[in-house]
């Protein structure tokens, strides 16, 4: 019918623009990237050779630094994930069911004001505050403990700072979505506070906890300047690619597809779950 | 069981203490007082209904009851036992939510047999349970799926289910019809009496419509700006209202007052008449003994199906009166807007209501 081919006609134009760009400039320098990744340099002028070979791979599997690292990275996204997801819990718990009227609202504004705030800003005042002679220290010495200084675990504290937004705000959203209803007729039944958070509160909570926990895990695992920063002498996938983007551009693409590959992994185990059928 | 031992049964269930007793309850939140010094008593296996329009504090009542509230000052005791202080899962009483209220990441089955989940009964008996719950709402099969796949009247069924599965000593049912459409709504009353009975638990349901309570209830308690009006038996509320409020809440009524009293009733004070207790005469006609007798004009006619709403202005003083007849009753032919009529009834069917 003629009217459907001149709205199928339209429908095709409005699509074009954004699609195109997705498919070319989204899509399209991923595939590069991983194209990249298969080609070599010359080893005296740096230049990069397009010749078909596995090398990269086979570096990036035999080189035992470079298994360090990527373990390392992974260990930090997942330790940072829990960290978010019991920080966020309760935040978001209170913020959805305890908290109301102005004090609610001045909560979402002080969860999502830092997100606007740069994210160097934040790092670096991570730096002051976690250095020698910085707040943190100094809040501990009456106790006679200190602060972690430079290195993993103050990666892992800043990390989890900087990506906790991202956690609370689809919980809390799930939270404040949970009738009231629901948690009286769970108590009416005969079910105790912790059986009412099991029964009840937690499957409504664990989709947005895994939506979350996906921000959380592909932000940490591509995270390369928060370690330059505060992780001392601490190597993460992010900053052995961005050393190896100069030198060996085909190894930092090899490099770089890891943390894809255990991002695709990763959304695969949580789509299975089905968490995202509500994002 | 020995003759002893039946005697004594006999005996407890004859003084068997109140599925439900109320004493000078009452709830505030912030300067408002919601209830106000209630006072109610409901009998072990009676079906029991709060009427009142909405803010009337029926709701607040039945939330008190399920413990979902606490009272600002009184008592409130079940089976004898004063549960005041008891959070609702340490009371023996379960709810039937408006909205139902059930849980959408569970099945069917796992909704019913929650109830028994929380108590660890083991998961055979659980689901063998909830499989004889789910008959006894006509609901068999439907165990596998999840709530959203079923019909509202599906999902009100369920809820109703769960909240019968371990037999509470009694139930709470917090406007369950609302929701539905009117057949469904008559069909659903039918199975509410007809479970009800067979159960033999107590049914203790809040409601705002008239006919809903009238129909279904041993006893009812009418509610008003928090307190209670008028408790009794449907037929004594809607015959003998305590109040106005009620006579003009339970039924519809011609109610009169002050100087309209003197001219329609032929005495002061306040006086009901029920509209199907007028009957319309031919202008002329004589009174029969017992009977009052008025001029008037029909000055609107309304069809509602099974019935004819006549609105007619009497001659002396302008007041207006309501008059019901059904259908098939006979009516003068000119019967029609305009028409001048006499309006007949019972001097008994006019009485004198408290304020």
């Amino acid at each position: 019918m003629p009217t459907t081919d001149r709205a199928r006609g339209r429908l095709a134009a409005l699509l074009a623009p954004p699609l195109l760009w997705l498919v070319l400039a989204y899509l399209g320098s991923l595939a590069v990237l991983l194209l990249s990744a298969f080609w070599t340099t010359d080893p005296f002028t740096s230049d990069v050779v397009r010749s078909f070979t596995t090398d990269n791979f086979r570096e990036i599997l035999g080189t035992p630094v470079y298994r360090t690292v990527a373990l390392r990275t992974l260990g930090i996204a997942v330790t940072v994930t829990l960290l978010d997801a019991a920080l966020a819990l309760p935040v978001a718990f209170f913020m959805a069911r305890v908290a109301t009227g102005r004090l609610r609202r001045a909560l979402v504004v002080a969860v999502l004001t830092p997100l606007w705030a740069g994210y160097l800003v934040k790092a670096y005042a991570w730096r002051v505050m976690l250095g020698e002679h910085g707040i943190v220290n100094a809040a501990l010495e009456p106790f006679g403990l200190r602060g972690p200084g430079y290195g993993v675990s103050a990666v892992v504290i800043v990390l989890a700072y900087l990506w906790l937004p991202y956690m609370i705000l689809p919980v809390y959203a799930a939270l404040e979505r949970l009738p009231a209803r629901q948690l009286e007729a769970s108590a009416d039944l005969g079910a105790g506070t912790l059986r009412t958070l099991g029964s009840v509160v937690a499957p409504a909570v664990r989709p947005a906890l895994l939506a979350g926990s996906v921000f959380t895990f592909s932000l940490s695992l591509g995270d390369y300047l928060t370690v330059q920063i505060v992780g001392g002498r601490t190597q993460l996938l992010g900053n052995v690619i961005a050393s190896q983007v100069t030198l060996d551009l085909p190894l930092a693409a090899a490099l770089s597809a890891v943390p894809v590959a255990l991002i695709v992994c990763y959304l695969a185990a949580v789509r299975r779950a089905g968490a995202l059928d509500s994002l | 069981m020995t003759e002893a031992a039946r005697a004594a049964a006999d005996a407890a269930r004859t003084t068997a203490p109140h599925a439900v007793r109320l004493t000078g309850v009452a709830k505030d939140y912030g300067p408002v007082r919601a209830v106000n010094d209630v006072e109610l008593t409901v009998h072990q296996g009676e079906f029991f209904s709060l009427l009142g329009p909405s803010g009337s504090g029926k709701t607040t009542l039945l939330r008190l009851i399920a413990g979902f509230e606490r009272p600002t000052a009184g008592r409130i005791a079940l089976a004898g036992r004063d549960v005041t202080a008891l959070p609702p899962s340490r009371r023996d009483v379960h709810t039937v939510f408006q909205d139902y209220a059930l849980f959408p990441h569970m099945t069917v089955e796992q909704n019913v047999a929650y109830a028994l989940t929380v108590r660890g009964v083991r998961k055979a008996e659980r689901l063998a349970r909830a499989r004889e719950g789910l008959a006894t709402v006509r609901l068999d099969g439907y165990g596998p799926r999840r709530p959203a796949q079923l019909s509202g009247g599906q999902r009100q069924r369920v809820a109703l289910a769960r909240a019968l599965i371990d037999s509470p000593g009694l139930l709470l049912l917090d406007e369950p019809l609302g929701a539905l459409d009117l057949g469904l709504r008559h069909e659903m009353q039918a199975e509410l009496k007809r479970i009800q009975r067979a159960t033999g638990v107590t049914f203790l349901l809040v409601t705002h419509d008239q006919e809903e309570a009238l129909t279904l209830s041993d006893r009812l308690a009418v509610l008003d700006g928090g307190r209670i009006e008028q408790t009794g038996p449907p037929l004594e509320v809607y015959d003998r209202p305590a109040s106005a409020f009620v006579a003009g809440f339970v039924g519809t009524t011609n109610l009169l007052r002050d100087e309209a009293a003197v001219r329609v009733v032929g005495a002061p004070g306040t006086y009901s008449i029920r509209p199907e207790r007028i009957r319309i005469a031919p202008p002329g006609s004589v009174p029969g003994p017992g009977e009052r007798c008025l001029p008037g004009r029909i000055a609107e006619i309304a069809h509602a199906g099974a019935h004819t709403r006549f609105t007619v202005r009497l001659e002396a003083g302008d007041d207006r009166l309501t008059v019901l007849r059904q259908h098939t009753a006979r009516l003068p032919e000119a019967a029609r807007t305009g028409a001048a009529v006499n309006l007949v009834w019972d001097t008994g069917d006019a009485f004198a209501v408290p304020g």
